[in-house]
């Protein structure tokens, strides 16, 4: 069982899964809000690689993208950033990351580098199933798991081929866009796991858009097996750049509260 | 050879968001393409409102000057001014049988926001285009020309500020407007079906070219040649000629040089790497991230290339080449002075090439230059680089 199976098995509650951008807002920064997220009590870390065209992310996570790229964020330290944590916790880590990070390192390379880092699971935004087959290779042969992307739009007959594709869980997008905090909880989201629900006995975790711990209780009801925040936590970090402490403080306050609200 | 793909090239690379829109565009292409209703309309609006046929022009004094035998396909003399509305007349009546009610566009020049903006006014859908900032700045005109036919310019603020991030805005924009919205791409780029589908539309000119060529000189050419930004008006001559035994050359924007790092050749002087929804030759660091890009042709400041190129340039069928500014600028000046014709700072590229070309070939050698736009749009930064004007 991978680290990832192993923590849905046994929460008993929705998990909470925790989006950073790695070397965002600099390596020091980064350090700091990693080490508050797994302290207010993630389940799960995503961690961002930044991209120079990152098409699928909205306003918060491109500026937090090109911000790190300018703080000198590369491939190489983006795994030492993954090794950083793994020092300190046995958090289950999940990679998301844009295709041409991986294509560019090489797709046996990366994941090889990414097990060796201590990574669980690989997520590609701008790939899906269909262009699959060497990185799904790649997962297994170095045990991580692929996460795919599960959207509104996605329709019944791909549901299928996606559902049945990845391992560890699914990532529904709560919304048809692009991310961002959101300050009402799209409609979707609860459609979208009545949909996909019969398809799978992977976990489902829901993002895009989730900032509140309302959102989270309505998740919660609508039998989310996790939820994903962001751009929340993303603009933490940037608001208390200039701030380390301060940082720490909110992004713990504020995953702490998005706990609360799931239960225990 | 898989769906999608040309060669190793090509494919599907986005986000799940985007995959049921692909999907229902393909299916729309196999059913219309060959919908006599589609394609009968198709060919009046290229004919009564574009100006299809298109002329082959013969250049008496260039050829004299080169010493073998000049022919332009005028692309220049399209409505619009270049060769982008062949695509955007498709893709919008195409969009109109699909009963989609809303376009958005990218564009860099704003050749193809114009010509996006044309197609919607004259087939009755509300346009929206991405520019960037930078760009809206360099190409003035052209936004009031967009606005003018009643289309939305909107600018595009991040990143570069160029055509690469109004095509990510345009992406994230069609993310969450996919059911009701066409998202009119410019170029042979992007994910499939778009490079086969724009591949389609522009093979016009080809198709015309080849049987111009043969009506006219009773043989095939020996050399097409066509600039290269993402490669749509070079595949579009190229195509009909890919079986034949004729050289095929594209020309990139090599900017300030190869060597200098300011250039926009992807081919040339990139590797294999995934933009935009496609793996392709692009311009990108040892980690992937896509680099800047530099020409003094608006419409060739692009990192990226059609995945169709890329396979032609591998499979060695077409010569891929780059000429700098300095060169693009002196092919301006030359076909402007010895035909009386004001070529696109685009197409003058390929124009650079054919000079390039003296001496190589013989009298009676045949050469097609795809004269993909004209270069009213060009005339201020022109004058201004070759101290025309004060
Ligand atoms: C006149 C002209 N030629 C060429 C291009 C480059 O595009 P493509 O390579 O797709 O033909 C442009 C793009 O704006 C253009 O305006």
């Amino acid at each position: 069982m991978t680290r990832i199976g192993d923590l849905f098995g046994r929460l008993g509650r929705p998990a909470f899964i925790a989006y950073l951008v790695a070397g965002h807002p600099d390596t020091a920064g980064f350090t700091v809000a990693a080490r508050a997220a797994i302290g207010g009590g993630a389940d799960i870390l995503e961690l961002g690689m930044p991209f120079s065209d990152p098409v699928a992310d909205g306003p918060t996570i491109q500026h937090a993208h090109t911000r790190a790229l300018g703080a000198g964020m590369t491939v190489d330290r983006y795994f030492d950033a993954v090794r950083g944590i793994r020092e300190v916790s046995e958090i289950p880590i999940v990679l998301m990351v844009y295709c041409n990070t991986v294509y560019r390192r090489g797709v046996e390379r990366f994941y090889h580098e990414a097990r060796e880092a201590g990574a669980d699971a690989v997520l590609i935004v701008d790939m899906p199933p269909e262009e699959g087959e060497r990185a799904l290779a790649a997962a297994r042969e170095n045990q991580l798991d692929q996460v795919f992307l599960v959207a509104p739009s996605t329709s019944e007959e791909r549901l299928g081929l996606v559902a049945g594709s990845g391992s560890g869980f699914l990532y529904l997008a709560s919304l048809l866009g692009v991310t961002g905090a959101r300050d009402r909880l799209s409609g979707e989201a609860s459609r979208l796991i009545g949909r996909v629900r019969p398809r799978t006995r992977l976990p489902l975790a829901v993002g895009f858009g989730i900032s509140r711990p309302e959102h989270a209780q309505a998740l919660k009801e609508a039998g989310a097996d996790g939820i994903i925040v962001g751009s929340a936590i993303v603009d933490l970090v940037e608001t208390h750049a200039g701030d380390p402490d301060r940082m720490a403080r909110e992004i713990r306050g504020f995953i702490t509260g998005m706990r609360d609200a799931l239960g225990d | 050879m898989k769906k999608g793909r040309f060669g190793a090239f090509g494919g599907q690379f986005v986000s799940e968001a985007l995959m049921g829109a692909l999907g229902e565009l393909d299916e729309a292409l196999s059913r219309f393409g060959k919908d006599p209703a589609f394609t009968a309309t198709l060919d009046s609006y290229l004919a009564e409102f574009a100006g299809r046929p298109t002329p082959l022009t013969f250049c008496r004094n260039l050829s004299d000057d080169l010493g073998f035998r000049v022919c332009l396909k005028r692309e220049d003399l399209l409505h619009g001014g270049a060769h982008k509305l062949n695509n955007t007349l498709g893709q919008a009546l195409l969009a109109r049988f699909m009963g989609k009610k809303r376009l958005i566009a990218e564009t860099g020049a704003g050749q193809h926001g114009v010509a996006t903006a044309i197609a919607g006014a004259v087939l009755g859908l509300p346009v929206e285009v991405y520019m960037g900032e930078v760009d809206m700045a360099r190409q003035q005109p052209n936004v009031y020309r967009m606005e003018l036919m009643g289309a939305k310019v909107i600018p595009v603020t991040s990143g570069t500020r160029t055509l690469k991030d109004a095509v990510n805005e345009a992406l994230r924009d069609w993310a969450s407007s996919v059911r009701d919205t066409h998202y009119l791409l410019g170029s042979v780029v992007g994910p499939h079906p778009f490079p086969l589908m724009v591949r389609e539309f522009q093979s016009v000119i080809g198709r015309e070219a080849r049987g111009q060529v043969l009506g006219k000189e009773g043989r095939l050419p020996d050399a097409v040649i066509a600039c290269v930004g993402g490669g749509s008006n070079a595949i579009g001559i190229f195509h009909p000629f890919l079986r034949d035994d004729v050289r095929l050359i594209g020309v990139e924007a090599g900017g300030e040089g190869l060597g200098s790092g300011r250039h926009g050749a992807s081919l040339c002087g990139g590797s294999p790497g995934v933009l935009h929804g496609a793996l392709s030759y692009l311009l990108q660091d040892g980690d992937g991230q896509v680099l800047e890009t530099h020409s003094l042709a608006a419409g060739l400041d692009y990192p990226g290339v059609g995945p169709e190129h890329a396979m032609l340039k591998d499979s060695g069928r077409v010569e891929y080449t780059a000429v700098t500014d300095r060169e693009a600028l002196a092919a301006f000046t030359l076909l402007s002075r010895r035909e009386g014709i004001i070529p696109a700072l685009e197409s003058a590229h390929a124009v650079a090439q054919l000079v390039k070309m003296k001496g190589e070939l013989g009298r009676d050698d045949i050469v097609i230059v795809n004269l993909s736009g004209r270069g009213d749009k060009d005339l201020e930064q022109a004058a201004r680089l070759t101290g025309g004007l004060a």
